[in-house]
């Protein structure tokens, strides 16, 4: 029957053929990104936020060069958290209030790479442009060049894990009133081991004891999360739905 | 053909409707009625498979739809209440996101052709925000013109819609029907469908 149906409708269907996953994947991160783009200030609010609580740290300590390189790696990583969570709640819920949540979940394309697609664009919005300016910000604690890069090294490889977690979070909490401190308290524990080893990596350069080992475990919960993550959102999103 | 046997649905305390069953061969369409808060709406998101029943058992073509997943989804059409668009998108962009979710490819001068069609030519590129509710719901309208899924499912489709809209609606669910296709779809408005064979299902409390 269904073949019957699209030989007669052949001007559309047939012309246009079908589209592979990764073509779905593509097109999910595309119209995110697209998105992100019209809706600057939404995406600037989380990147002057990182800026703005990084640098009152120094202002508000002083010039007190062994002080600040200490606790550097510490502030740098609890402001990128707090900065990926104030962006984690639109995550689903636009998405999930005009209705194109629904359409994603009815899609022939498997959710999970549905999901992966709005995490991907997520951390490109939120989590690179952390990444690429934590460098500067570092400066204003005295951080060595080296240590520079192992924090850079350490928020690219810890980024993807916080969009990762909080989009655990952000579909947990999807529809549910007062859902923004929630989410905080849902997903700022779970960014605990994240903090530990991210903070850990720099601070391990800084002492002289090598960031290898640091890494290596930020990268196996990214691994981790990365396998686990979607699967966990997409559960979240199909109860959330019904 | 998509068969429901017993469905049983349940909001909060409240039973909505229970043993409800129906048989919809091709070619046929499945009027739901009912008043307000009856469960029209429960029961299209559950013959989607966006929520499973309370009790009962859908199947299409003979099989559970629980149990075929992308086979099943391919072949429904489901427009709700929500148009599903993004209000910073152009109709044009929306248009190619919608096809390529559903696994559609559309490019551009053929989306141009479909806007075209519903009555949007020299609206495609401006945003969907600036756009009337009638003719938003035209854009989400659009995926009628290029789904191959036999099974609509249409939750008011008429509504925000004017007369000359109504009709061309009216007349694509027609068509639909005549090519094999099922609609299942539920108004407020008495519309006139020419073709298929007709059944009604009044959710009572």
């Amino acid at each position: 029957m269904r073949n019957s149906l699209a030989a007669q409708l052949p001007a559309t269907s047939a012309e246009a053929g079908g589209l592979g996953a990764l073509s779905v994947l593509a097109a999910v991160i595309r119209r995110d990104l697209l998105l992100a783009l019209r809706r600057k200030s939404e995406v600037l609010t989380s990147l002057f936020f990182f800026v703005i609580v990084v640098s009152l740290f120094p202002l508000g300590i002083g010039p007190e060069m062994a002080l600040l390189r200490i606790i550097a790696p510490g502030v740098l990583w609890v402001a990128a958290l707090l900065a990926a969570m104030l962006s984690l709640q639109r995550l689903f819920a636009t998405d999930y209030a005009d209705g194109t949540l629904e359409q994603m979940v009815l899609s022939p394309a498997p959710l999970g790479l549905l999901v992966m697609g709005k995490i991907v664009a997520h951390w490109l919005v939120t989590g690179l442009p952390l990444v690429l300016i934590a460098p500067l910000l570092g400066l204003q604690y005295d951080l060595a060049p080296q240590a520079l890069g192992i924090l850079m090294l350490s928020l690219l490889i810890g980024t993807p894990l916080l969009s990762l977690i909080g989009a655990i979070g952000a579909a947990l909490t999807l529809g549910v009133r007062g859902g923004g401190v929630l989410l905080s308290l849902l997903t700022l524990p779970l960014y605990i081991p994240a903090l530990i080893f991210g903070a850990g990596a720099v601070e391990a350069d800084i002492s002289g004891l090598g960031a290898v080992g640091h890494l290596s475990l930020l990268a196996a919960l990214l691994a981790l999360s990365v396998f686990f993550a979607p699967w966990a959102t997409t559960a979240s999103l199909r109860i959330a739905l019904e | 053909m998509l068969t429901a046997i017993d469905l049983a649905c349940v909001r909060g305390d409240r039973r909505l409707f229970a043993n409800l069953g129906f048989n919809l061969e091709s070619g046929g369409r499945l009027h739901v009625t009912g008043e307000n808060g009856s469960g029209k709406t429960s029961l299209l998101r559950m013959l989607c498979g966006l929520s499973p029943p309370e009790a009962g058992e859908i199947r299409w073509q003979g099989e559970t739809i629980a149990r075929q997943g992308d086979e099943y989804r391919k072949a429904v059409l489901y427009l709700g209440h929500h148009n599903a668009l993004k209000e910073e998108l152009t109709a044009l962009e929306n248009l190619r996101t919608t096809a390529a979710l559903a696994g559609v490819a559309i490019d551009d001068a053929k989306g141009v052709e479909l806007l075209g069609r519903v009555g949007l030519a020299g609206r495609e590129e401006l945003p969907v925000r600036f756009l009337s509710q009638g003719q938003k719901r035209r854009v989400a309208l659009s995926r009628l013109l290029w789904s191959a899924a036999p099974l609509w499912v249409l939750d008011e489709p008429f509504v925000a819609l004017d007369s000359a809209a109504v009709t061309w609606l009216a007349d694509i669910v027609g068509k639909h029907l005549s090519a094999g296709g099922m609609a299942v779809l539920t108004s407020h408005q008495e519309v006139e469908i020419a073709a298929g064979k007709a059944q009604t299902v009044r959710l009572t409390q």
